[in-house]
């Protein structure tokens, strides 16, 4: 038996790898703060120095300290709390549509021809055009507001999935038939883990249009979450309040996506990936 | 064994891979397919092995039709073809049916007998080429298949590998006695292997003779009468000519 090729066989586990990946992890993340940390002190001196107009822009401790005045009220909590359910109800009936519809049509050709040319019409409209049909449908409350997220959430989600099952390499398929596999099992045991990482991409962008959403429904009238902060702020002309209102979605938002993020390098660990 | 009768493939837009050919094998046989590409050798196979059933004629195999299955068949592609989601052992079980752990030790042990014994836990993005192969030939043989279709296996390796694999090939066909098929369009590689080469030739491809392989084995690479073999199918493929006009200079 020739044993030559095996001796060399790749040894990825090698001891000690966690540690230095996990030093990586901070390095790479200590040179992403350099600039904004940069940033924000050039903000603060130059605000200080009024170089900046306060009732325009104030300094990032002014900022802060308005946030924190928003936490310890325990106001902040009712925004976020509002904001975040918003976009997590809307994010999972978008996904869950998108789900059944793309995997039909994804699987299924005629269907294909059936719905697609309506969906990608559905698909060019603008967002906002819906806002007035789904308020004087639903009314101003919470569900006109989650319907408006969930069709945000839904045309990524399903554009992937539509795109991750027909992309699904013919030949893994073919692997399928020699075994005569049922056309179920092929479609649980090669389509659909194959069209994984396609699906989790449009999970992320997903929910990256759901944040954007989830702004455009609170702007149109909400009493509470993060839009209501900001429309708030602008009516009362403080723009402390509406720079900590675009804080907090920066960090909901960059905190949902490294959730998602890290679901999907954990079920795509397979993947041959370019990594640095 | 395998019956081959009046088999062709003309596609949709006319266009004929082949026109109608017969062969039997034998139990046990190695059988290679040989030709210059283009002659629709892959084509019969992926007939033979139930995955395009478009064509004219009759294929059984131990009197079962492939039309109504193949699941005594085993194929290994050219291209490994391993679900890169799968470990490098889940891929071997993956035509398998029945409980865990019997499924696993059957693995195990055809990985050990294709020399990847130690590469279980794998993705196969982890393996080179030659690996890679050798558990995609590990994935065809656990289902115990009586016919064991291969499509020009080795020809995206290199020569070294090649050679490991054919040899490997062999060793496991000296323990089981599995029948094979091989597409391949590489004389010595038809020549080490196979009992019997079909050479196929012209466009759409005929099967233009039916060479039977007399050599022991384990046989002698460059060996003189391989040597004498090629020249006759290389005769057979019109593919000498330059070589006896130099000669003849």
């Amino acid at each position: 038996m020739t044993q030559t090729e095996v001796s060399h066989s790749p040894n990825k586990k090698s001891p000690g790898k966690k540690t230095t990946s996990s030093v990586n992890y901070i390095r790479s993340f200590a040179i992403g703060l350099i600039i904004p940390a940069l940033l924000l002190i050039i903000w603060e001196v130059a605000s200080r120095a009024g170089i900046f107009p306060q009732y325009l822009l104030p300094a990032p401790s002014a900022v802060i300290s308005t946030l924190v005045a928003l936490a310890s009220s325990g106001e902040l909590w009712t925004h976020v709390s509002s904001t975040l359910s918003r976009v997590l109800i809307g994010f999972f009936l978008g996904t869950i549509v998108a789900v059944v519809l793309g995997s039909f049509i994804g699987f299924f050709k005629p269907l294909e021809r059936l719905f697609d040319p309506l969906l990608q019409a559905l698909r060019s409209i603008p967002s906002l055009a819906w806002v007035p049909l789904f308020i004087l449908w639903m009314g101003i409350a919470e569900t006109s507001k989650v319907t408006l997220i969930a069709v945000g959430v839904f045309f990524p989600v399903y554009l992937n999935i539509v795109s991750g099952i027909q992309g699904v390499d013919r030949k893994l398929i073919e692997v399928g038939k020699v075994y005569n596999m049922s056309t179920a099992s092929i479609i649980t045991r090669i389509v659909l883990p194959a069209s994984l990482p396609s699906f989790l991409v449009g999970l992320r962008s997903g929910l990256g249009l759901g944040w954007m959403f989830v702004v455009a429904a609170e702007l149109m009238g909400a009493s509470e979450g993060l839009g209501f902060l900001l429309t708030l702020g602008q009516n009362t002309s403080r723009p402390d309040t509406i720079l900590a209102s675009i804080i907090l979605f920066a960090i909901l938002g960059k905190a949902t996506d490294a959730i998602l993020k890290q679901l999907e390098n954990r079920s795509l660990r397979w993947q041959d990936r370019y990594e640095t | 064994m395998l019956a081959v009768q009046k088999v062709s493939r003309t596609f949709d837009n006319g266009y004929k891979a082949f026109k109608p050919v017969s062969f039997h094998t034998e139990q046990s046989e190695i059988v290679g397919i040989l030709g210059t590409s283009g002659c629709g050798k892959s084509t019969l196979l992926r007939a033979i092995a139930g995955l395009d059933l478009g064509f004219d004629g009759e294929i059984s195999f131990q009197e079962q039709s492939v039309r109504s299955g193949t699941e005594h068949t085993g194929v290994v592609f050219q291209e490994p073809r391993l679900m890169p989601w799968l470990t490098v052992i889940d891929n071997v079980v993956f035509g398998l049916k029945g409980n865990k752990q019997e499924k696993r030790e059957k693995g195990a042990r055809l990985l050990r007998a294709v020399g990847l014994k130690d590469t279980e836990k794998l993705y196969p993005r982890e393996l080179s080429g030659g690996m890679a192969q050798r558990a995609a030939i590990a994935r065809a043989l656990v289902t115990n298949p009586q016919l064991l279709l291969l499509d020009e296996p080795f020809s995206a390796l290199d020569a070294f590998t090649k050679m490991q694999l054919q040899e490997l090939l062999i060793d496991l066909w000296e323990t089981n006695h599995t029948s094979m098929l091989i597409v391949t369009h590489d004389i010595d590689e038809a020549l080490f292997l196979c009992d019997r080469v079909l050479i196929f030739r012209d466009q759409p491809g005929v099967l233009f003779k039916d060479l039977k392989i007399d050599l022991q084995r384990p046989r002698e690479r460059g060996s003189l009468e391989m040597a004498e073999y090629k020249r006759e199918i290389l005769q057979s493929l019109d593919l000498n000519h330059d070589v006896h006009v130099k000669s003849a200079i």
